[in-house]
């Protein structure tokens, strides 16, 4: 099966990205030829919607299912309308993309079963604005 | 009718201190007091108007007739916002993203997008004791976009001042920062009344501010409120951005104390109601090109 993860470059030791929706590139593993593709994320420095324009790319891509760190509302509501299972990241472990791979086919990866974070947050969890 | 926006960069500095006292003291004009900071707004705290006119606002949003989508896709594709996407025939529509612009319905080739209005707040007006006019918006909890409620706040007020005497003033209270609702509310005014502190933090943020009154083309002014605070790094910016320092306001206990209990400045301290009558004048002048 055609998985995606988040990653912070375009390669498979690369680090994942800790948030779906700001992630700088998708690595998309064919599980059952263990070949893979990255493509880069336009919605990385989206000003707004960065979770829609990253759900619509990967699910354009065939994607079956996802992995990340974090995901936000729109990006959560997009994924499920489309029948993409979500799954976590452990947290506090900078793994590589080819980590979590290997942890998802062995079945020991998490799937969510509503949005990471509110929106507009990121990873961190901080608002992406402060006021006064 | 003379428009003068009362803006800052940062927040907290005194922007509805100054432009509630400068409607008061200008209260025989006649007056308006527009409050655009529509995602928390405060100077009917000060100028206790009686809200008696009020109006929905929102924008359009689309809505799709799943009859007639065919799942092509170009609405995702031709939305700047992100706030339409295709999944598989399933089009799913972000009304936090959507901006109304009426890009998905206008390319959709099988015009199966309508659009509906969604309400993201209101606006209100009515008179005040001091007989200033009063004007705001309030945008609903939970909504993200306050530019499109500015707009129409704005657009509303026009509608309200009718034909009017030269001496009108307008003065908007802005929200505070430098994004986009500060843009709406600055646009197409004849003066932006900059308020800052003179601290690192005010100047960094009036810095940012002063960018975009040059990119509108705006004459500016600024004033110092909590003067003795901080150090002169404001003033020196000031003078080497050609921004002229039209009040200087000290930092005073009785002040800050006052405006908490919702005293207007020129109430807690008398002697102001001349000096922003005079202020009034002075922008006038400058915007008019008449030598001061």
């Amino acid at each position: 099966m055609k998985i995606a993860i988040s990653a912070t470059d375009g390669n498979i030791e690369a680090p994942y990205a800790p948030n779906f929706g700001r992630a700088a590139y998708f690595v998309l593993m064919d599980t059952d030829t263990d070949t893979w593709q990255a493509v880069a994320n336009p919605g990385m420095s989206a000003s707004g919607g960065a979770g829609v324009q990253a759900a619509q790319l990967v699910i354009n891509q065939g994607a079956q299912a996802v992995i990340s760190g974090s995901f936000g509302p729109h990006a959560y509501q997009a994924l499920e309308a489309a029948g993409l299972p979500m799954y976590l990241a452990p947290a506090g472990i900078a793994s590589s993309v080819r980590q979590l791979v290997d942890w998802f086919k062995a079945g020991r990866l998490h799937v969510i079963g509503g949005p990471t974070n509110a929106a507009g947050h990121g990873a961190t969890g901080q608002a992406a604005q402060g006021r006064r | 009718m003379l428009s003068i926006v009362v803006a800052s960069g940062k927040g907290g500095t005194g922007k509805t201190t100054i432009a509630t006292s400068l409607a008061l003291a200008c209260a025989a004009l006649p007056t308006w007091l527009v409050d655009c900071d529509v995602e928390a707004p405060n100077a009917h705290l000060i100028v206790r108007p009686q809200l008696e006119r009020r109006q929905e606002v929102g924008i359009l949003i689309p809505e799709v007739d799943h009859e007639r989508c065919t799942g092509c896709g170009r609405c995702a594709q031709v939305c700047q916002y992100h706030a339409v996407a295709v999944v598989g025939r399933r089009v799913l529509v972000f009304p936090q993203l959507c901006h109304g612009c009426g890009s998905c319905n206008y390319n959709c080739p099988e015009k199966a997008i309508r659009e509906r209005l969604d309400i993201m707040g209101v606006l209100e007006s009515g008179p005040t004791p001091s007989g200033v006019r009063f004007a705001r918006g309030v945008m609903h909890v939970g909504e993200a976009m306050a530019s499109p409620i500015i707009r129409q706040l704005k657009a509303w007020v026009r509608a309200e001042t009718g034909p009017s005497p030269h001496d009108q003033l307008l003065i908007l209270d802005a929200p505070p920062g430098v994004s986009c609702p500060v843009v709406e509310t600055l646009r197409s005014a004849d003066f932006a009344l900059l308020v800052t502190e003179p601290t690192p933090f005010g100047l960094h943020d009036l810095r940012l501010i002063n960018e975009v009154i040059r990119q509108l083309e705006m004459p500016a002014g600024v004033i110092i409120n909590r003067d003795g605070i901080g150090n002169a790094q404001v003033e020196k910016f000031c003078e080497a951005a050609g921004l002229p320092i039209l009040m200087r306001i000290p930092l005073e206990r009785n002040i800050g104390q006052g405006l908490a209990s919702g005293l207007p400045l020129i109430d807690i301290r008398p002697e102001y109601r001349a000096r922003f009558r005079e202020l009034a004048d002075h922008i006038r002048s400058m915007v008019q090109g008449k030598p001061t």
